[in-house]
């Protein structure tokens, strides 16, 4: 790697000294630039079309009140909640990719999205709960689960191996239970606990919001400084405990972390599928880095996010599809286009 | 070909003995399957309802329900315990099982499209759709890994699998989810179940399942010169690509005939392996043998337990789970893991 592929903020020797990738720089200011645009566009569109203009000055609290509510208390929510939860789920993917050295790695490893639905399919199913009720129950499961396969796969510290067979010993359990209440439950609970599986932004307020956003903005802060941590991590405890990282208790911190924005953003939303798995690694070949980019990852979740809510919302208008869906196919259309994309760049 | 002894965790003698210990284990359970049920049947009845005249009451329980239900679980269990032994050979990794490169997603996808849009009802209309869905999809992500490269990197497979898999969920989730009448059609259909009722059914899967059997277990030594890089498989004489087509194709009949009469059942071709290797060690030939044999313990034992615990019976998919995975995280606490191959 060249210095000038670097960019660099005060000097070695001094107090203040940050190397950062120009590339990974670079491409994250063009994701969130595009994420940003992208906003725009959603809080114009729907069945009341709005103009730049008229959103900008809604937003600013001026023009008719009608349009203010409309732009701040129904699409403002909903816009944000899809950059926080898809940033959140990116980056919780990137940690879980990091600390398992796994490509396949994603917060279900530990079980979490699967303890998650078998807490909603509960709530909904045996005790018919509100919003809210499933919301708690989803969380109840899901970080149950996350502490059961831990606690499993401790012994003498964590191994990522053993811990990729814990999480895929209790989530077959868990998955095998979700199915029985499925095929147990009537039709009518059995579709709702669907819809509320395929992860939704319909319907969002801020009241609904604002807990779970709080939750991941902190977590992301503290993600972000542990990342140096975490990149020393990859390569290998000895080397990371050498350079002075307490390999186990980073380890633990930063799958707790990874936990909180998994969590948080499976309360708002749901279980939304697939983009933990697939922005890590759209951010990894787009910023070309070996390691994890966590804010490239953060970015490409949230934009990742947008755009599917966007389509869920407008492609089969006025019927409105569960988000989760859409992340399913974009991303995977997407992560085959890299694909291919990949391979014509190594013939060339 | 190479005769050089590859590292083992037992001595051959023992882990001869462990092949027999399962084919004894598999012998009994195939009895206890045939006897066992909601009314439980006398051995002799059984063997007069299958080799002799079959003029007892029960013999049509024995010859219509259990005799299906129990070829099955044979041929269905070493089918997703090879197919998984060889996915995880090939990617070397352990996440990976036969799921991955996509048969479970596709067979779902078409059950969706034939009970959604083509309003199909009967097994057998099911099973067509479900194998073509599990062919095309595989196919498909085969050339999606494939394209262009001039080195096989079994991780583009595993991610194409995935990618795939992704869309197809997407595309039958918003089927099903606009469809009340199609989502109750499929939400049975993928919990997955050896009770079919039909002995055609079965054997109209099974010259699928065999022929994918035979070419697992032939591909089990060009798979152990593969595990030791391609370059030098390729001075040694073996064609890494062909090698890969085939086991494609093996994994392709195997998952794909299995999860097309079955449902997608889990955990069995993702566990049984695994387990195989941690016993016989990194020889594919072992871990074949020990493979086809405990694969179908699994499942038939899953089967039997799942009749006898609850009156309406437990599907099989939902009982492996429980049976396998306890197994599995006891092995995984207990046993010096070798991460090597993760």
């Amino acid at each position: 790697m060249r210095p000038s592929d670097y960019l660099y903020l005060g000097r070695p020797t001094g107090p203040v000294y940050l190397r950062v990738r120009a590339q990974g720089l670079w491409v994250g200011m063009l994701l969130a630039l595009a994420a940003l645009m992208l906003a725009g566009l959603a809080l114009g569109a729907g069945a009341l079309e709005l103009s730049h203009a008229q959103v900008w000055q809604a937003l600013l609290g001026e023009g008719p009140a009608r349009l203010a509510a409309v732009v701040r208390e129904w699409r403002l929510p909903r816009v944000v909640m899809a950059l926080v939860v898809g940033g959140a789920l990116g980056m919780s993917g990137a940690i879980f990719q990091s600390l398992i050295r796994n490509p396949l790695g994603s917060p279900d490893v530990i079980g979490f999205n699967t303890g998650a639905y078998t807490g909603a399919l509960v709530t909904i199913i045996l005790l018919q709960g509100s919003y809210f009720e499933i919301a708690t129950g989803a969380l109840a499961g899901g970080l149950a689960a996350a502490l059961l396969v831990y606690l499993l796969a401790y012994r003498r510290g964590i191994q990522g191996f053993r811990l990729i067979i814990v999480g895929i010993a209790i989530s077959a359990m868990l998955a095998a239970f979700n199915t029985w209440l499925m095929i147990s439950a009537s039709l009518e609970s059995a579709m709702t606990a669907a819809l509320w599986g395929a992860g939704s932004l319909n319907g969002i307020t801020w009241d609904k919001a604002l807990p779970s956003a709080l939750f991941s903005l902190v977590a992301m802060v503290l993600t972000l400084l542990l990342s140096r941590r975490m990149a020393l991590l990859e390569m290998g405890d000895d080397s990371a405990s050498a350079l002075g990282v307490p390999a186990e208790r980073t380890r633990l911190q930063l799958m707790s972390l990874g936990v909180v924005l998994t969590a948080a953003a499976t309360a708002a939303a749901g279980p939304i599928s697939f983009i933990a798995l697939a922005a890590p690694q759209i951010a990894q070949r787009l910023s070309r880095s070996h390691g994890t980019a966590l804010l490239c990852a953060f970015w490409v979740g949230a934009l990742l996010l947008l755009l599917a809510d966007y389509c869920a919302q407008h492609l089969f208008a006025p019927r409105q599809l569960p988000v989760g869906i859409v992340t399913v196919s974009i991303g995977g259309l997407y992560l085959v286009w890299l694909l291919f994309r990949q391979s014509r760049l190594a013939s060339s | 070909m190479h005769k050089a002894p590859l590292p083992t965790t037992l001595p051959a003698a023992n882990r001869l003995a462990w092949l027999v210990l399962c084919l004894g284990l598999l012998a009994v359970l195939v009895l206890l399957s045939l006897t066992l049920g909601a009314k439980p049947i006398a051995l002799a009845v059984v063997a007069d309802s299958l080799f002799g005249s079959g003029l007892h009451p029960d013999a049509i329980i024995i010859t219509q329900g259990r005799l299906p239900r129990t070829l099955l679980g044979l041929l269905a269990g070493a089918a997703l315990g090879l197919s998984g032994a060889i996915i995880q050979a090939l990617t070397r990794n352990p996440l990976a099982d036969p799921g991955i490169l996509g048969v479970n997603a596709g067979a779902s996808f078409a059950v969706v499209l034939g009970a959604g849009v083509f309003g199909i009802t009967s097994a057998a209309g099911y099973l067509a759709f479900a194998f073509t869905g599990a062919l095309a999809t595989t196919l498909l992500v085969y050339l999606v890994g494939a394209y262009g490269t001039a080195r096989l990197e079994p991780m583009r497979f595993v991610l194409a699998g995935v990618a795939i898999s992704a869309v197809m969920m997407g595309f039958a989730s918003s089927i099903t989810l606009l469809n009340p009448w199609a989502f109750d059609r499929v939400r049975f259909w993928s919990a997955g179940s050896l009770d079919v009722r039909d002995l055609a059914l079965v054997l109209q899967v099974a010259p699928a399942l065999l022929l994918g059997i035979v070419i697992a277990l032939l591909l089990a030594r060009p798979l152990n010169v593969l595990g030791m890089g391609e370059d030098l498989a390729v001075s040694l004489g073996s064609r890494p690509r062909l090698i890969h087509a085939t086991a494609v194709l093996a994994i392709t009949l195997l998952c794909g005939a299995s999860t097309a009469i079955a449902g997608p059942i889990g955990f069995v071709g993702l566990m049984i392996p695994h387990i195989a290797r941690w016993m016989m060690g990194t020889d594919q030939r072992w871990i074949m043998a020990c493979t086809l044999l405990l694969a179908p313990v699994l499942l038939l034992a899953s089967d039997i337990i799942g009749r006898l615990l609850v009156p309406g019976e437990l599907r099989v998919s939902i009982v492996t789970a429980f049976v396998g995975a306890p197994v599995l995280i006891w092995l995984a606490r207990r046993a010096q893991l070798s991460g090597g191959r993760a």
